[in-house]
């Protein structure tokens, strides 16, 4: 799922032991340049543009040798790297007394190594942390229902589609037949979903269709709804039988319950 | 001084409970002071520290909450055979990272530190409930602002979101973090009269 982040990470069929490995890992240009610049011992204000250059693009040819799927980021630092290797080789020309300061073109590569740099270091921190439900656990979420929280009972499949259908008839009404073509994917219904449970965790089922929307926008709404709830992420609930469906956010397992984050909305 | 049925009842509540337990909460239901119940947490704490026990008190996103000791992490695990063992990738949590340390933040913020596409890591961290939608930018286009959660907060055993180690403090650490699991300064209790 999330390799599709675009990184080479898909080395299966890799067959060059140890460059496999390192392959495996690079998230990203920056990920692989900063690689380089430790492997050299080199200081990274002071890169040495033409060797990794080379080094560089090595890299990315033995990545297609390997049937990677080199993702453009990667090119276009490539490009940046030729392009930079080009400019070094172009003599500075800001000395006859003029004070105006010739930048030196690394610069802007090299910010922006370091500031990836602190992240990744970040990110790897964060990784010698205990985690919650790996290694380390707390009590697991009880059903019993806390003193003021309502019961609601899940809702079936047949129940989600008469909600969908009811939504889908109301918009067939009152609208008039209308082709237009929204760029709008299964993808995008999960970041809307999202982001109306970010507040309180739940929505009613009909707020997530808004007035006017099209009927291409309520399928791939609802395609999206169904697509958290087999994820196990998303929960159709009512209060009864007749009552109107709500959506709810079912929080990661280790322990973690749908305690509605800050109450809010509630 | 410490009243023993205080201090047993905290330890009942704090069990019994699958989320983290604000002070407020202990307060209203035993009774004690806010003074007490910050004194009998740390007793508390210190006894499941000192004696040889399975389980410590946590001080995890804005109340307390009893976890077993991370040495156990594998037995508990096979116990849980047939749950899955959450794992971030590292592109998860790179995006995390930033997210943590500059929110509010847009998508675009974080592809150009990563230098890589970030949308289906962002998808990931919201449906895992460790990022949310803030809002949106005033900017053109008003892209989505992120932010970290409660959530993010109890998985990472972090106290608030001011307790993680500055950028700093991380990068003073070189390239290899020790691993110092149970003794990070964010995690344990503070000393009474600290606060």
């Amino acid at each position: 799922m999330a390799s599709s982040d675009r990184s080479p990470e898909n080395g299966e069929n890799a067959t060059l032991g140890d460059y496999r490995v390192e392959l495996d890992n690079f998230q990203g240009p920056l990920d692989l340049l900063l690689h380089l610049i430790k492997k050299n011992e080199v200081d990274i204000y002071d890169i040495p543009i033409a060797r990794l250059t080379s080094q560089y693009v090595e890299y990315l040819d033995l990545m297609r040798e390997l049937d990677l799927d080199v993702a453009s980021e990667f090119l276009v630092m490539a490009s940046t790297l030729i392009h930079l290797k080009s400019r070094m080789l172009l003599p500075f020309d800001a000395e006859d007394g003029e004070e105006e300061e010739e930048k030196d073109p690394r610069e802007e590569l090299v910010q922006r190594l370091i500031e990836y740099q602190k992240y990744k270091r970040a990110a790897e921190e964060f990784s010698t942390r205990p985690f919650l439900g790996r290694d380390v656990f707390s009590r697991p979420e009880e059903k019993l229902p806390v003193k003021g929280e309502e019961r609601f009972i899940e809702a079936n499949m047949f129940q989600l589609m008469d909600a969908f259908n009811r939504i889908l008839a109301e918009a067939d009404r009152r609208r008039p037949h209308e082709v237009t073509r929204e760029g709008f994917t299964v993808d995008d219904g999960i970041e809307h979903i999202e982001a109306l449970l970010s507040n309180s965790g739940s929505v009613r089922f009909a707020e997530l269709f808004e007035a006017g929307s099209g009927r291409r926008r309520i399928v791939t709404i609802f395609l999206a709804i169904l697509e958290l709830i087999k994820k196990g992420w998303l929960q159709a609930v009512q209060k009864d039988h007749d009552a109107p469906l709500r959506l709810i956010r079912v929080q990661g397992d280790a322990g973690s319950g749908p305690e509605k984050q800050e109450k809010a909305g509630q | 001084m410490m009243e023993k049925s205080g201090k047993a009842l905290i330890e009942a509540l704090l069990f019994a409970s699958s989320k983290p337990v604000t002070a407020d909460i202990l307060q209203e239901i035993t009774g004690l002071s806010g003074e007490t119940v910050r004194e009998t947490l740390v007793a508390l704490a210190g006894e499941f520290d000192a004696e040889d026990r399975g389980i410590a008190l946590k001080e995890v996103a804005g109340g307390f909450q009893i976890r077993t000791r991370p040495e156990f992490s594998e037995q508990i695990s096979a116990m849980y055979r047939s749950r899955p063992r959450r794992r971030l990738s590292r592109s998860s949590l790179e995006a995390l990272a930033i997210v943590a340390y500059r929110q509010p933040v847009t998508r675009s913020e974080i592809e150009n530190i990563r230098g890589v596409d970030s949308g289906a890591v962002m998808k990931t961290l919201l449906v895992q409930g460790m990022i949310r939608i803030l809002g949106r930018k005033e900017s053109p286009g008003r892209p989505m602002l992120f932010g970290t959660t409660r959530d993010f907060l109890e998985y990472f055993e972090l106290r608030d979101i001011e307790s993680l180690p500055s950028l700093e403090e991380i990068a003073d650490l070189g390239e290899i973090g020790p691993p110092e699991g149970e003794s990070s300064p964010g995690s344990g209790l503070p000393t009474p009269g600290s606060g």
